[in-house]
């Protein structure tokens, strides 16, 4: 039983600050969304709303309880309304100063016994925490994208969390309907760590002329039954994030599959950046987003 | 299109397979399941030649990078002692006869396998493309960076796989993943075909009867 009762979210404007304010209101908690940006705060409010009458007309929830679940969330643009928070979970920008400034600002804000939890998907957790007063109370919970769908999150300690604060934190996400996972703090988790080199090597394969990205596609979806090939994939995610995911990891890796393939360098250059621009590996015709 | 097969069952297609049974004395198309290349592939529009961890190369011969003819190669990819699944990989040469490629895909697919095209290079397109993130994440688990449960939990979770890195390595046989792996690495000699300890200890250990 969780003792957490308010939750916060920094970056709740943000694509999974909202998704992860979704999951505390959904599961019952009063959440505060908190963002720098009134506009994308508005913007993803309504996203909100309309995610949950979605799911009014699907039958999934009443009406009732859509208007109480929004009824239990405030916004905000200051961050000193997160005060009285249990729990706030930051999905701000990945830098590390960002990261560092958010939560040393936070920790005077908040009651001594809140902790601290970041979504960060490629930075340590110990060095987010570091020099912000409370570097015992805060944990590193991954939630995947889109996170009012994933049921998954990586949770991990850094060195200098108290074990009874990662317990918290564990026994929320189970709270909030979640399936935690227990990794440690080390860059890209679980699965990051495993898909990012993935996809550079299906990259190379490419690259050195194996196989064309249909071949390989096929052969991942029939050989192993995934609902999508690696190359479909990054198409999806975009080739410059993954140029970005590429240099958060291997200079912390030295991990050659991790460095980012020349041929993804070239295809970014050339402004084929995946889906978001209408071709990557595979040509979409115009730009889009995934489903449209 | 039909085909005739000389030799098998074999890995790619073991007794009983359909594939097998649906073979006819004389046919345009030859499968050689674990075969020697001989003078039976003449005047055919596609021989196809079953490959393990040997290139094409070595059946039919190489010298100028401009290889190719009607011989073609195939695997059909096994998650180690598992069932075969539906995928072929074709392997063809630079001047590959488009003709027999025609050939091989009407006669994989019309057996309802799905065809994916690759290049005479080692492992292929899977063996290639898996080896090192399996040996990955064994050595994860090495290094504690979570349980077995969990990363197997994770990567089903998480991007929706069928079942997670380590349970298929363990349900098909690790020491097959240390044959795959050890000959990539053999050919490449980069860290991550290097196969995984634990891939080791099972290849060790079937060595010794255990
Ligand atoms: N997008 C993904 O697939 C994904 C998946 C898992 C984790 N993450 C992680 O989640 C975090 C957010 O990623 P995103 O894709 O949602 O980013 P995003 O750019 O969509 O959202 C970030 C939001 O944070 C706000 N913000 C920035 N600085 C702030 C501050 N100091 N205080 C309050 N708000 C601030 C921005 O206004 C923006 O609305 C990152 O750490 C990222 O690594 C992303």
């Amino acid at each position: 039983m969780s003792s957490i009762q308010k939750v916060g979210v920094c970056g709740a404007g943000g694509t999974m600050g909202a998704g992860i304010a979704i999951v505390a209101a959904r599961a019952g908690f009063e959440v505060v969304r908190q963002d720098l940006s009134a506009a994308a705060l508005e913007r993803s409010m309504r996203d909100t709303a309309g995610f949950f009458s979605k799911s009014v007309e699907r039958g999934k929830m009443t009406a009732e309880a859509r208007d109480a679940v929004l009824a239990r969330i405030t916004d905000t643009t200051a961050l000193d309304g997160l005060a009285g928070c249990d729990l706030v979970i930051e999905a701000v920008f990945e830098e590390l100063s960002v990261k560092q400034a958010l939560l040393r600002a936070l920790h005077p804000l908040l009651p001594e016994h809140a902790i601290i939890a970041s979504n960060t998907s490629t930075l340590s957790i110990t060095e987010i925490a570091s020099g912000c007063g409370r570097e015992d109370r805060v944990v590193g919970m991954h939630f995947c994208l889109p996170a009012q769908i994933m049921k998954l999150i990586e949770m991990s300690p850094g060195v200098n969390t108290a074990p009874e604060v990662f317990q918290a934190a564990w026994d929320w996400t189970l709270a909030a309907g979640q399936q935690p996972v227990r990794t440690q703090d080390k860059p890209g988790f679980i699965l990051n760590a495993l898909l990012v080199p993935f996809n550079n090597d299906a990259i190379r394969l490419v690259e050195a002329g194996v196989a064309a990205p249909p071949d390989i596609d096929a052969a991942i979806k029939t050989g192993l039954g995934y609902r999508m090939g690696p190359l479909e994939l990054i198409d999806l995610i975009g080739l410059d994030t993954q140029i970005r995911l590429s240099e958060a990891f291997y200079p912390v890796t030295l991990d050659p599959r991790a460095a980012a393939p020349p041929l993804l360098r070239r295809m970014v250059a050339a402004g084929r950046l995946g889906r978001k621009s209408g071709r990557g590996f595979f040509d979409y015709g115009k730009p889009g987003m995934y489903g449209a | 299109m039909n085909h005739m097969i000389l030799g098998g069952p074999s890995r790619s297609f073991p007794k009983d397979d359909t594939f097998l049974a649906a073979a006819v004395p004389e046919a345009d198309v030859l499968v050689l399941l674990r075969r020697a290349l001989h003078s039976d592939a003449r005047g055919r529009v596609a021989t196809l030649v079953e490959l393990d961890q040997d290139s094409l190369g070595e059946h039919t011969g190489e010298q100028d990078g401009e290889e190719g003819g009607t011989v073609l190669g195939f695997a059909r990819w096994r998650n180690g002692d598992d069932p075969p699944s539906a995928l072929i990989e074709l392997v063809v040469q630079k001047n590959s006869a488009p003709e027999a490629i025609a050939a091989a895909r009407a006669v994989f697919e019309g057996a309802g396998l799905t065809v994916a095209l690759c290049t005479d290079q080692p492992g292929r397109i899977l063996d290639r493309l898996l080896r090192p993130k399996y040996n990955a994440a064994l050595r994860f688990l090495d290094e504690g960076l979570a349980t077995q449960a969990d990363l197997d939990l994770t990567c089903r979770l998480g991007l929706g796989y069928p079942d997670g890195p380590i349970e298929r390595l363990l349900r098909g046989g690790l020491h097959h993943h240390h044959a795959a792996s050890a000959a990539l690495f053999e050919a490449f000699g980069t860290p991550g075909y290097a196969p995984a300890r634990r891939a080791v200890v099972a290849a060790r250990r079937r060595a010794r009867g255990g």
